[in-house]
Parts: structure tokens; sequence; C-alpha cells
């Protein structure tokens, strides 16, 4: 035994290359495989951002630079006027006034649905996540074959609901009309992320004593912050960007933001404004641009406040 | 003991189904006032879902369910008198320790200075008062359990739940926290019903306990009969680590137990009420109970062997052989070395056995 422990170390002393690798092992910057990955990702970039690239540029150039034809070439003297135009003066149909009564058209209908419909799919999906009721596997269906159903089929019947109970044409309308198509998605994800919660959780809070307000506002409220994040995101990209509802269930002084865009940039009257329309596009989406960057940083301190176990 | 303390629990003709799977069949149980009840078994015979059914978090199919001399059995959780500890602690992750532990009674509307007291005599008893306003998730695993522990202390209850409140421990730590639940048991002298699969929590702590296999009680009695009189081959193969030897073979109507060419006499076996029918049987001892060398020799049965594998415990040293052509095994001090092959000798008194009946698995 202790002739082994001597002659151990002798063997691999031996062995050793005293001027071998230690330590991290060194890496270049300029190998064949980094030069070929981050080409990849500067020619995809390139290709993603050169519409956005020249969306600015032109609309910040007068029409007689516009005219010159050069849309990649930065503009020579740089003019805000296209913007405010697009906001304040623009002509769409009857109204002159720009994009911005449809902005307000379209946040008047964002904000109310987005808090509507997640106020009610998160009591959904807690209720079908932990309280199991009777029929709970077959509402959950219904709910989730709701989400296959083409929006077309459903628009002319719909069309006559609103009619019938006088809302067709106003806000309201198209606040409960989007309401209810964000159901099925929005239940299907907080029925899973209810689903996920450790079970033994709810039962602690039932023999404590909280019924199913006590538990869904005291217990998994404060614990779902990311998947609301979420749902936010979702909702409010979804319901700003709709062109075919806000097209259908609303009249001119209602029209939501994207349906006043198109009529800017469809209108067949006069001179084309490329500028006025690129800066119209901008504002259009910058509102989900926003959502993105404020609830991404948002999004990901809830997912790493909720992987904290406990 | 029952009939001296009155009924805390009782459980009557209980069952539960889901769907068209039977989980526990037309149970019974009564568990007396102040009494440790363990419900031990592997994973799946149904001991977490009696658990829940008392409890009132699952609804029964058939039969009642009495809680201090009430039927609770359509009572919600929080109106039963009980209190209930997780496996996986079940901490409200958001609240303070404190908030923790007053929620139910915040819930229940308790007047503040009341909750006050009660979180305070709680926290003095588990000794967690440094950590009363922190969240649950700067908390190691055995605070978060005491927390847990003092979530059904604070309710002032009758009856504890405790479903495998340590199987999420390390094995340090969970012997720590057996035996301080044991003390608190002494303390607080209220029922306690414990849930777990580990038959060393089960020994420590139960004044009984309740086997269960297949939704059914197989065996409920105090830890040491269950241990030494396993009424059938699965109570005995389930309890003892290690486990019983079992070696099958035949019992002759003339009392002594063969197999192969080893012969044990049954005399000193005192066989149950339904007697030795002869037939095939399994002979069942444990490996403790066996002697070696010289104290081999004062045994009423003892026969020659030779060792085939050691495997030291550090406490004692376990030693495999051979019986009548089957695996064998027994204890010795840790002191002994034996080397593999060495011959041996070995014995037992046969009144220490068990013998079950092989088709049945019953105990002869």
């Amino acid at each position: 035994m202790s002739m082994a422990n001597t002659a151990a170390p002798a063997i691999a002393a031996a062995s050793q290359d005293i001027a071998g690798p230690y330590g991290p092992k060194p890496r270049r910057m300029f190998s064949r495989r980094n030069i070929f990955l981050y080409g990849t990702l500067f020619v995809i970039a390139a290709y993603y951002l050169l519409p956005l690239y020249v969306m600015v540029v032109t609309s910040l150039k007068g029409m007689p630079e516009i005219r010159l034809g050069n849309i990649f070439s930065p503009p020579l003297e740089i003019t805000f006027e296209p913007w405010v135009k697009a906001w304040s003066t623009a002509c769409t149909g009857l109204n002159c006034d720009g994009l911005s009564r449809g902005f307000w058209n379209s946040v008047r209908i964002t904000v109310p649905s987005v808090l509507l419909s997640i106020a009610i799919a998160s009591v959904n999906g807690y209720a079908l996540a932990n309280w199991r009721f009777k029929g709970a596997d077959t509402f959950f269906i219904i709910l989730i074959v709701g989400a296959f159903i083409p929006y077309q089929v459903m628009i002319y019947p719909i069309v006559i609901i609103l009619r019938e109970i006088g809302l067709y044409g106003s806000l309201s309308g198209l606040v409960i009309v989007h309401s209810i198509f964000g159901m099925p998605i929005l239940t299907l994800l907080f029925r899973n992320y209810f689903s996920s919660m450790p079970e033994e959780l709810f039962r602690a809070a039932r023999v404590d004593g909280a019924g199913f307000w006590g538990i869904f506002l005291r217990i998994m409220l404060p614990m779902s912050l990311p998947i609301f994040v979420v749902a936010i995101i979702l909702q409010v990209t979804g319901i700003w960007n709709d062109f075919l509802f806000g097209v259908v269930y609303t009249r001119p002084d209602t029209y939501p933001m994207t349906v006043q865009l198109n009529n800017i940039v469809n209108s067949v009257q006069g001179v084309k404004e490329y500028n006025v329309n690129m800066a119209a596009t901008i504002l259009t989406g910058l509102v989900p641009l926003i959502v993105y960057f404020i609830s991404g940083k948002l999004f990901v301190r809830g997912i790493a406040a909720g992987a904290v176990k406990g | 003991m029952t009939a001296a303390n009155g009924t805390s629990v009782s459980i009557q003709d209980l069952s539960l189904n889901f769907g068209a799977v039977t989980v526990l069949e037309t149970l019974n149980l009564d568990v007396a006032n102040g009494e440790f009840i363990v419900l031990l078994g592997p994973s799946g015979c149904g001991k977490s879902t009696l658990l829940n059914c008392i409890a009132g978090l699952l609804d029964v199919s058939e039969g009642r369910i009495f809680i201090k001399g009430k039927n609770v059995t359509w009572e919600e959780p929080k109106d039963r008198g009980i209190g209930m500890v997780f496996q996986s602690y079940a901490l409200y992750p958001q609240m303070t320790v404190e908030k923790n532990l007053s929620f139910g009674l915040r819930v229940a509307g308790t007047p503040k200075d009341e909750i006050a007291k009660r979180i305070a005599r709680a926290a003095e008893i588990l000794q967690i008062e440094p950590l009363l306003q922190r969240k649950p998730a700067a908390l190691s695993g055995g605070q978060r359990q005491r927390v847990a522990i003092g979530r059904a202390l604070v309710r002032d209850v009758d009856v504890f739940l405790f479903d495998e409140p340590l199987s999420n421990l390390d094995a340090k730590l969970r012997a720590e926290l057996r035996v301080e639940i044991k003390l608190l048991h002494r303390k607080l002298q209220n029922t306690m019903i414990y849930v777990t699969h580990d038959q060393i929590e089960a020994m420590t702590l139960a004044d009984r306990i309740a086997v269960m296999k297949g939704g059914v009680i197989q065996q409920l009695d105090a830890p040491q009969t269950i241990y030494n009189r396993p009424v059938n081959r699965f109570v005995a193969g389930f309890l003892g680590s290690p486990a019983m030897n079992f070696i099958d073979g035949q019992v002759s109507a003339g009392t002594a137990f063969k197999t192969g060419d080893v012969s044990i006499p049954l005399d000193r076996y005192a066989f149950d009420a339904a007697g030795n029918g002869g037939g095939p049987c399994v002979f069942g001892i444990r490996p403790e109970h066996v002697a070696f060398g010289e104290a081999a020799n004062t045994m009423p049965f003892a026969t020659d062997a030779a060792v085939e594998i050691v495997e030291p415990m550090g406490s004692d040293t376990l030693v495999w052989t051979k019986l009548g052509g089957h695996n064998f095994s027994f204890r010795v001090e840790a002191e002994k070395t034996l080397r593999n092959g060495e011959p041996i000798r070995i014995g037992f008194d046969p009144a220490r056995a068990s013998l079950f009946d092989s088709q049945s698995g019953n105990r002869m």
C-alpha cells in the first residue's frame, strides 16, 4: 500500500510536460469560426435594419430631395416637417387632423381591451388550473377550439350582434370584440402558468382558510408578474396592430391608428408624399416598439424573480 | 389507550375512487387523542391521499370522517380544526415569515394583538424569532420546514397533519428535525398524523404505525409489534434495514421448516391462531437476530456456512452467506474482521422468526 503511494507521483512527474497547457484554453479572436459567425449575424441584421433605415432617412427629407431618387443617401437637409404633418394635419377622408385622432382612438381601444381581457382570462385560467369544477375540460376544449375558427367567419355575425345591442360603430363595441377574441390564447397562457405553480401552495392556502378570490388575489397574483407581462405584450401589440376589426366595427371618426395610416398612405388624390407616409408609419409602429423595449426588461426581471426557488 | 383518551380522528368506511381507479378501499382508522400515528407505505399506496381526505382537500367517494366527535365529511379544510405541513413546505414566497404564519389568522379576521401573541408563541417554540422578517427564499430547508410547522401551530388546531415533511431535507437535517418533531409532540400533546415512506421516521416517531399498501391498511400497531410480528410478508419486507431474510421452503406438519438440506425446528415458534397447515411457506428472520461464532452454538438452531461478501457499515457489519442455497445476511460487530470464504458458524432462535404462507403471504 505505502509503496504504491510513493510510486504514483514519480510516474506522474516523469510523464509531465513542464511547458504544457495550463489554465484556460486560449481562443483566437479572428478564427475562421468567429469570422463566419459574426459575418452572418451582421448580414442578417443589416438585411432587417435596412427598411427601417430607409424609412427614417426618407421621413427626414423634403419632397424635392426625395424626387432625386437616392433612397439610401442620408438627408442633405434634415426637416421634421413630414412628422408634424403626419401627426397633426395629414388628411384622411373627411378629417384633416392627422394621425393624432387615430392615436387617441387606438389608446382608447387598446387600454380597456387589454385590461378587460387579461382580468377575465387570468381568472379563467386560475379557475381551470386550480378549481377543477365539473365540465372544466369540456369548457377548456371549447375555448381552445375558438382559437382555431377563422376571424372572417365571425365578422358578419358579430356585426349583427353589435347592431342589435346598439354598440355597432362605437369604441366599446370594438373593446368587447377584442376582449372576446383574446380569450382563448390568454386563458391557455394563464391556465398553463397556474398549473405549473406548486399545487401544495394552493392546498396550504385552502387549509389556511382562503377562498377562491382570497387565494387568487393574495397568493397567486403576487407570484404571476412574468405571465402578466407576457399577456400585456401579446395583447398590446395584437390589438394595436389590428386592422381588420378596426375597419369593420368602427366609423371614420373612431378609426384606430392603423386604419388611419392605411387611409393616409393609400390616398389616391394628389402627390404621393413619401416622407409623410414614412413618418406616419413609424409613428404607428412606435407603440408596440416601446412596449417591447420597456416590458422586455421587465419580462426578464420577472422571469428571474420567479426562478428563485422557494 | 383509545378508550382512556377518547377518539380524536375517526375514519369510517372511507373509499376514494378516481374514475375506475380505487385509491382507498373501505378504510377504517381510529386515532386517539394526543396519539402520534404514522401512515407508512411505498409511493402510490394511498397514504397521502388518505391524509388529503382527512384535511378536506379531496372529496371522498364513500364513508365518513369524524374529528373531535364532529362529522366533518363535507366541511371545508379550515373548519376541520386541522393544520397541515407539506413536503415542499408550501410557504407563500412573496410574504415574510411573519406574514406566512399570520396568513390563516388574517383570513379568519383574528384581532391583531391575538395574532401577535400566537406568532410570538409559535416562534418561541420553534426558535424562529430571528427569521420573522425574512422571505422564504432567504431560509434554509430546515428553517423553511420549521416555518411550515409554525403555520400549523399558530392556528391552534386539534390535529396536525404531516405530509412527508422531511423528505426534501438532507439526511443529517432529517434526523435533527425528526427529534424536534418528537419533542414538539411531547410538548403540545396534540394528535398528529404523519405520512412517510421512511421506515426509520415511522419507527422513531410513532405511537402506532399504519402500514399501507394498495389503499388498504395492512397492519396497525405499535412500532415494536409491527417490527417483531409483521402480519404479512409485505410488512415484514417493508420494515427493517437491512431487510429481513426470506427463505422459501416447506413446513411439514411435524413442526420443522425444510429448505434444501437445511431443517429448522419450529417447536419454539408461536404459530398464529390459524395454526400450522403445512405446505409451502416463507421463513423470515431479521439479520440482527442471527448469532455468530460461539454464541451460535447456544441457539436452538445452528449451522455451518461460509462468508460470501462483507459490507462494513461503520456501526456494524453486514455479512452475506448462503443458507440452504438462499442468500442470507446477518449483522456482526464492526470490530470483527472476516475474510471472504471464511467458514463460520451461525445460529438463531426460531421464536424470533416469522413464517408466511407462500400463497397468501399471511403470517402463520
